[in-house]
């Protein structure tokens, strides 16, 4: 989120890139440097290959215009909503102007918003008190929680007892696609300028060094958590239920769990996934396929036999917890929501956390905006109360209590080591164990090179209940102009067969749930090169988290792309 | 200086990367949620008339759709395109479902004459329906003389020189103003809505009418009976010869 400063000086300027470029102007682009390392371009992406060196690009006009708003936030997400909300709420309650705009890379709000999702209503509650008149999408109260150990026959169910993180009582089942919808029509009316199609792709900067603004995505340029929504057999739908489970197909060392939820609106549907902890070590490893083989499990088919997939997705999730929280707040800006990560990771929950984070920021942002002697040291406002205010909240003591659970993992006993901790030192002692856990370092960094992990066999998919990829893509309705650089950026074009193929094994053509990656052959002799098929990207993000040369950097395409999910 | 008139119409309709679902009750595909967009052929339509307002030879260029109230985002996105004001004639989300081709023309042939337009433009089909009827029928009602499937438009004076994709080739027609023109794909390619030119379209003005302001009935004749799924392709089977090819294909009576 960007501020500006109230009086006289320097607002906070939106700039855009409008390249209105003709297809004829530009030769075609072939630009293949040879001689002695032989490697295909494959990275044509102006953040690798500045324009100002590119000499297709000499005595193109680029016009580029500005904007100005007292609030800018990047995001139309939970967090970016309810912050924009509560802006908008607060200068109602103070008679006061604030000109508030939101930007979203997803053509409609709620398009790229994945989820499950078990919502803890306790921040949506203190943003709308009246929602249910005014009729948000939260339909179906969890009525059921369960919770079991999978083995690759059986299933171990796990008392929750009251207390313990996987607790659901008073929370709801939504689709957090269509309650992120419904927010974003609540923003509208408030008055909130939303802007979905448009990808917010550089901050801009004062002269002092703080941020001014962003400018979105140039148009017109010449080219972990897998869910699945299905609609079941009405016999076998109950809704209000929450099952949860760990153990098969993960090792204990693969930290992660699958979730199926029974929605209640209408028809029988129900949402389930699968989160791998991208802190795996075997690259062999492809969550799209461990969700896959999950879904056969004995006590999981029979729930999906003759029901029907309707929607796929995936998305990266941020689970370091509090000891992963980075700076929240810099001059002209800060951040809320899993950018920065508020998940409670134990209870895989983000999105209320996320909401309280947004509100937190509108009111430390109002504040400053309002205040009679607003003296800033740089031109682009920083906002410190925020991160205070959030610190002093139950966000932060919610955090706190669990944030010990997912680095228990890490032992010997591995998740189950992690569920003996929860045990003991949450459910009894509330988190209040005077040590803080570290983490094992960056996911990156974890995977073994693949001569010393075994290859994981994976069952074909029978097309009943698994399914392959590229159909599983084809249902997210992921879509990108086709006709722009690839988004998915190599610093280094040679590191992927040189470094990811001949060690890993090239993981990324497994970890990437949307078939980007594939090594193919070359036309002539041997080897292989690497294949980027943008189009398929659904903006999970896996690669540049996991990718173990971080030669991968994830930009954003341009806007309007990506999946178009319907309420997921 | 021209003074020249153009309406254009514009449906908003699912969009084209989706994928889509047939209702299970069977009346219809699943809309709610679902992401819409302009229907692409309208898009063409809308940039053939800016470009023609760029040129300065129509003075002005008003945006149409009919439906519900999404359809406002339609009309946004026309007027982001260029087009100078818009017009909405409101339809309740339950009536919108069985508007077709001939109560749309009915309307569009109203509109056109009330705002004595020189000329209207609307893209050959809808992507949903692939009906290619609204134009022809609304020239019908006009009594206008219409050119479809345009590929390129010049304007000469009172007429209008349209050059036709048909399926023998290209033909070109004159027409005499006014006259009704539809966009096929290779007219023209569409601008991008930049976000400053969605800001300014917020300011333009969107009129929103009833059909009844016009006179215009919109009882439809037609009733949907049932609406399914295309068959499941089957999976091919592979043979190894072709004496077994030319056996498997007698045996199932297609030789």
């Amino acid at each position: 989120m960007l501020v500006r400063l109230a009086k006289l000086s320097c607002p906070v300027y939106q700039c855009f890139h409008a390249l209105k470029i003709k297809k004829k102007c530009l030769p075609l682009c072939a630009t293949r440097w040879s001689s002695t390392s032989v490697v295909p371009q494959i990275t044509t992406h102006y953040t690798v290959h500045p324009r100002e060196k590119d000499k297709r690009w000499e005595g193109v006009n680029m016009e580029r215009f500005a904007e100005e708003a007292d609030v800018v936030i990047v995001g139309a997400g939970p967090a970016g909503l309810s912050a924009a909300i509560r802006l908008k709420q607060l200068a109602a309650e103070h008679g006061k102007d604030v000109r508030v705009c939101l930007v979203e890379k997803a053509a409609q709000i709620g398009a790229h918003t994945l989820s499950g999702a078990c919502l803890d209503p306790v921040a949506f509650n203190e943003l709308f008190p009246d929602w249910k008149e005014k009729g948000a999408p939260l339909n179906t109260p969890v009525t059921e929680d369960r919770f079991a150990i999978l083995t690759e026959k059986h299933r171990i169910p796990v008392p929750i007892l009251p207390g313990l993180p996987m607790n659901n009582h008073g929370n709801y089942i939504v689709r957090l696609g269509h309650l992120v919808s419904w927010m974003g029509e609540q923003a509208e009316a408030l008055g909130v300028e939303v802007y979905p199609g448009y990808a917010a792709a550089e901050v801009l900067y004062h002269e002092d060094g703080s941020v001014k603004g962003i400018a979105t995505n140039d148009v017109g340029i010449q080219k972990d958590g897998a869910p699945k929504l299905w609609i079941i057999d009405e016999k076998k739908w109950k809704p209000g239920r929450v099952d949860h489970t760990v153990g098969w197909p993960l090792d204990r060392h693969t930290y992660g769990g699958s979730f199926l939820y029974h929605l209640n609106e209408g028809e029988p549907l129900v949402a389930l996934g699968l989160v791998v902890g991208l802190d795996y070590q075997n690259p062999y490893l492809s969550p799209f396929r461990e969700f896959q083989r999950w879904k056969h499990h004995p006590s999981i088919r029979p729930t999906l036999e003759g029901g029907k997939r309707i929607a796929y997705g995936a998305r990266a999730l941020n689970e370091g917890g509090l000891q992963s929280i980075p700076k929240l707040t810099f001059p002209g800006g800060l951040l809320i929501g899993c950018s920065p990560g508020f998940m409670n990771v134990p209870k895989i929950k983000g999105t209320h956390t996320a909401m309280k984070s947004g509100s937190l920021a509108a009111e430390s942002i109002f504040n400053q905006l309002n205040s009679e002697n607003l003296q800033s040291k740089t031109a682009g406002l920083h906002v410190t109360e925020y991160e205070e205010n959030l610190k002093k909240s139950w966000v932060w003591k919610e955090l706190h209590a669990v944030r010990n659970i997912r680095p228990s993992c890490h032992g010997i006993l591995g998740v189950y080591g992690g569920m003996i901790y929860t045990g003991i030192f949450y459910w009894i002692l509330r988190g209040m164990e005077p040590w803080t856990l570290k983490h094992k370092g960056s996911d990156s960094d974890r995977l073994k090179p693949a001569k010393d992990c075994t290859p994981i066999e994976y069952p074909k998919p029978d097309g009943q209940i698994s399914f392959d990829l590229l159909s599983s893509v084809a249902l997210s309705g992921t879509n990108h102009e086709h006709d722009q650089p690839a988004h998915l950026t190599l610093k280094d074009d040679s590191i992927p067969v040189n470094r990811n193929l001949s060690i890993y094994d090239g993981p990324e053509q497994r970890f990437c749930p949307a078939g980007v990656y594939e090594f193919v052959p070359l036309e002539q002799g041997d080897g292989f090169r690497l294949q980027i098929n943008a189009q398929n990207c659904v903006h999970c993000k896996t690669c540049d988290i996991k990718d173990p040369s971080q030669n991968i950097n994830w930009v954003v395409p341009e806007g309007g792309g990506g999946p178009a999910y319907n309420g997921m | 200086m021209a003074e020249l008139r153009a309406l254009v119409a514009v449906k908003r309709v699912i969009d084209f990367a989706v994928k889509i679902r047939v209702k299970p009750d069977k009346s219809g595909v699943a809309t709610d949620g679902v992401k819409h967009s302009m229907n692409p052929f309208c898009e063409i339509a809308v940039e053939e008339a800016v470009r023609l307002k760029e040129k300065k030879l129509v003075k002005e260029v008003i945006a149409v759709s009919c439906g519900p109230a999404q359809c406002q985002e339609t009309i946004r996105t026309a007027l982001a395109m260029g087009a100078d004001r818009g017009i909405h004639v409101e339809v309740p989300a339950a009536q919108a479902e069985s508007l077709g081709p001939l109560q749309v023309a009915r309307v569009l042939a109203k509109l056109a004459e009330k705002e004595k337009v020189d000329l209207l433009f609307l893209g050959k089909q809808a992507i949903d329906d692939d009906c290619n009827q609204t134009g022809q029928m609304t020239a019908g009602l006009l009594d206008w003389p219409q050119g479809t499937f345009a590929s390129q438009v010049t304007l000469e004076g009172d007429k209008i020189k349209v050059e036709r994709e048909i399926d023998g080739g290209l033909e070109t027609l004159r027409l005499k103003l006014p006259s009704v023109v539809t966009a096929d794909l290779r007219l023209n390619e569409p601008r991008y809505a930049t976000l400053p030119n969605i800001m300014k379209a917020k300011k333009k003005k969107i009129e929103v009418i009833k059909p009844g302001d016009l006179g215009v009935d919109l009882t439809s004749k037609v009733s949907v009976i049932s609406v399914e799924e295309p068959p499941q392709r089957l999976a091919g089977v592979k043979v190894e010869t072709t004496e077994d090819l030319v056996a498997k294909l007698k045996e199932v009576g297609r030789i």
